[in-house]
């Protein structure tokens, strides 16, 4: 049975845009709320009960966790969240290691932040790759190999694409690094809980998890961290020695509840809700296709998880369409770069033309997305786009009104 | 593990009318470790948590998130008296203090030897600054190392000590650092909410908060940033928190240490009461054992004891008042796993059989002056069993 949708997301309008972030499930507040105010101990207390309490369900939380991936628990480091994790992932292994060489390859379509950490260690000297993607916006595993050399230390390659949905063939991915000896990261913020991830099997050795993206609480995140082959990394955030060395900083206790809970629930309803959210994607599509023929989606349709749709609207300009767009809430990328007018540089590695990625919008369905809300973001959407279409060809390219 | 907690209730319960409560009650002493979160605080993050949305969406959800980090950014500020763009929100005061110490340029960092072991090994190059008896940095001493700086210096100096509650002379230290050109930064994670605090009086740079130990959730804290001010991120991606700290905010965290924060100060002075209860219990077990009260004769905070019991150990003493239902600490919690002495106490030049035997008690928003007679009782019991037997160790059951 699906959960009932967090009240104020039934107000207002009709919330698509579950990959900037996920409303938090009522479950996993109602998991969270004792945490701060009846079972408030700091989980580092060892001399007293409110401190084992805390530090019981803190290890409760990271064993759901790790089963989700396929883990064992002391491999789960709590962070703040998904870009805390990249950060120590790519950076922690990076200084840690940089005896074995200093080359890094990431692909150009990784989160910003990524490319970020990237960017920081190419100002350190290290010398980073970057892969294309084809029009699917997939990596090619011959482009993958043939990038490694002998100083190459580590392959950063996302699970999911945050902004097309699109999924990297991981396990092939896993694959080529374990017999080259490399470390994999994989930033699965996007990935994990909504589509089945085991590291054993995919060959993974370090993985980013979000909270806030599988309807966890915001402020907490996860980095899975092989011990076999170990992994080595070098801490960012030192001082008490939590989370054995590797992030220090009273563990909030609420926080890693709700991810656990979090974890738990889309685990046991991963496979039901991704075919009741395949379901209404296609529906969405389709009925946006009966009107605007011309519409295109970007990106694998196949290779991709169930809740994303990224289309392209061609002669449209999707800051326009947004701004008009009342009804619903989607959005033109990444939330941490919507203020910039730059059009996506996901969508531009894909091969589209400025104009095109200019004309394109994310459209993200989750939980709580019901049929009705398809029906009606669609109809409005396909308003939205029609009239500014209309408008344009009709003024000869001079602005429509809102 | 049958806990008992006191289910909390609204706010003014400093000194409730009601009687003592059922003995069967656990006592909760130990509220610099963390605190019990303010009914307000839970509120908004329940509230921040049903709300959903990205401060940085352009959505109305999105907008409605942001205006609510925003509000949140004008409370912290209105906290400790800075500007409010001033205010970079962390996951914590670890990472406060670990984003001050690396962010900056400066090549020397000097940092005084009581502080939080974050500030201590945010850095492999620190130099550490030393303390008096009573853990007041020694001023001469701070000025002999920046005369002999080969470049500006960064200070740390925390406002307040966790395990003593001693409060450094920052007006002063910050005269001095300004003086050779240096930067100061503040450590005011123990101090916020429950003294009254001013960055521009303090004269800090950079002052570190954290939203749990004054009555706000845990995973949230602010490093506030002197206008002006460079700093490298120590978390590199999206724009957020202007482009200091990446990452999507923690908003029902946020939420929650901006509605503590609006509590705490508004409540300061009910909250200077519990020096009060501190005095009380410092003077009833004065007079039932020689002990030895840290930091007694300088400003301290009003709501932290840190005191020996003759001859028995810390540890003995943790566990034996944890039986007795009373949780407090033999220090910091960070480090509350290891056995060593306090490296807070061994600064102080305490003698390390005594700072073995040191124990923090520390009061909170919602304490009791009950929780002093109960306190007592059980020290008192503690100590006359296991203090009265010379072979204090064997007491550890």
């Amino acid at each position: 049975m699906l959960a009932k949708s967090p009240e104020n997301n039934r107000k207002g309008p009709i919330y698509l845009d579950y990959q900037a972030t996920t409303p938090t499930d009522e479950r996993v507040v109602a998991a969270m709320l004792p945490y701060f105010n009846q079972k408030f101990g700091n989980p580092h207390s060892s001399g007293h009960a409110y401190g084992w309490e805390a530090e019981d369900a803190v290890e409760a939380a990271r064993a759901k966790i790790a089963n989700l991936i396929g883990a064992e628990p002391r491999e789960i480091v709590f962070t703040s969240g998904a870009t805390e994790s990249n950060n120590l992932a790519i950076k922690g292994a990076a200084h840690f290691e940089n005896h074995r060489g200093r080359h890094i390859i990431a692909s150009l379509v990784e989160h910003k932040c990524v490319l970020e950490t990237c960017k920081r260690l190419e100002d350190e000297g290290f010398d980073v790759t970057y892969l294309d993607v084809d029009e699917n916006g997939l990596i090619d595993l011959a482009d993958l190999e043939a990038a490694i050399r002998d100083e190459t230390l580590m392959v950063s390659i996302m699970g999911v694409n945050n902004e097309t949905g699109v999924i990297q063939p991981l396990a092939a991915i896993g694959a080529i690094c374990r017999e080259k000896g490399i470390y994999f990261h994989s930033d699965c913020a996007q990935a994990v809980g909504k589509i089945p991830l085991d590291v054993s099997d995919m060959k993974i050795d370090l993985m980013s998890i979000s909270g806030h993206k599988l309807y966890g609480p915001m402020g907490i995140g996860a980095l899975y961290i092989r011990r076999r082959p170990r992994v080595r990394l070098q801490a960012m955030i030192d001082g008490g020695g939590q989370e054995r060395g590797f992030r220090s900083g009273t563990l909030p206790a609420p926080l890693c509840v709700g991810m656990g809970e979090a974890c738990e629930i889309s685990g046991r309803e991963m496979a039901e809700e991704a075919t009741r959210l395949e379901r209404l994607r296609g529906q969405f599509l389709a009925q946006i296709q009966k009107a605007i023929p011309a519409v295109r989606v970007n990106g694998d349709l196949v290779k991709r998880v169930p809740g994303n749709l990224n289309l392209c609207f061609p002669g449209m300009r999707a800051e326009d369409l947004l701004t008009g767009l009342r009804g619903v809430a989607i959005s033109t990328g990444s939330a941490c770069t919507s203020a910039s007018v730059e059009p996506s540089y996901v969508l531009r590695a894909m091969g589209l033309s400025e104009e095109d990625a200019g004309a394109s919008v994310r459209i993200g369905f989750g939980r709580f997305t019901t049929e009705d809300e398809i029906v009606q973001a669609a109809d409005l959407i396909v308003n939205g786009v029609t009239h500014q279409l209309d408008g344009t060809d009709r003024q000869n390219h001079i602005e429509p009104a809102a | 593990m049958n806990l008992t907690c006191r289910i909390l209730q609204p706010n003014n319960h400093l000194f409730p009318n009601a009687g003592l409560p059922p003995m069967t009650e656990a006592i909760y002493l130990d509220h610099n470790a963390t605190t019990t979160v303010r009914p307000k605080a839970a509120d908004a993050v329940r509230e921040a948590l049903l709300m959903g949305g990205n401060a940085s969406s352009v959505h109305r959800f999105g907008r409605l998130a942001h205006r609510v980090l925003e509000d949140a950014r004008d409370a912290v500020a209105t906290l400790v008296g800075c500007a409010t763009p001033e205010v970079i929100f962390t996951s914590g005061g670890t990472e406060a203090n670990n984003l001050a110490l690396r962010g900056v340029a400066n090549e020397t960092v000097l940092v005084s030897a009581i502080e939080h072991v974050s500030v201590l090994s945010a850095r492999n190059d620190v130099q550490q600054l030393s303390v008096d008896g009573n853990g007041l940095l020694d001023l001469e001493g701070l000025v002999a190392a920046l005369d002999s700086a080969s470049s500006s210096a960064l200070v740390s100096v925390m406002l307040a000590n966790n395990e003593t509650g001693v409060i450094q002379p920052l007006a002063a230290i910050s005269e001095i650092v300004h003086a050779h050109g240096g930067l100061l930064h503040c450590d005011a994670i123990q101090a916020a909410g429950k003294e009254p605090l001013d960055m521009k009086a303090i004269g800090a740079d950079l002052l570190s908060l954290s939203a749990h130990k004054f009555g706000g959730p845990q995973g949230v804290g602010a490093l506030i940033v002197r206008e002006g001010l460079g700093l490298k991120p120590l978390i590199c991606g999206g724009g957020q928190e202007l482009r200091r700290r990446a990452g999507t905010e923690n908003l029902p965290g946020i939420a929650g240490f901006a509605a503590a924060a609006n509590e705490a100060q508004a409540e300061l002075s009910s909250f200077a009461r519990l020096a009060e209860l501190r005095d009380r219990l410092e003077q009833r077990i004065s007079d039932l054992a020689p002990v030895q009260v840290f930091g007694r004769d300088v400003r301290r905070l009003v709501n932290t004891s840190c005191f020996t019991m003759p001859g028995v150990n810390s540890e003995t003493q943790v566990m034996g008042l944890d039986i007795a239902g009373l949780a407090v600490s033999a220090g910091s919690a960070c480090s509350s796993g290891k056995v060593e002495p306090s490296h807070v106490l061994r600064a102080m030049d305490v003698d390390e059989a005594e700072a073995g035997s040191a124990l923090r008690v520390s009061f909170g928003w919602d304490s009791h002056e009950n929780d002093v007679d109960r306190f007592v009782d059980a020290w008192g019991s503690l100590y006359s069993h296991a203090g009265n037997n010379s072979n204090s160790q064997a007491m550890a059951g």
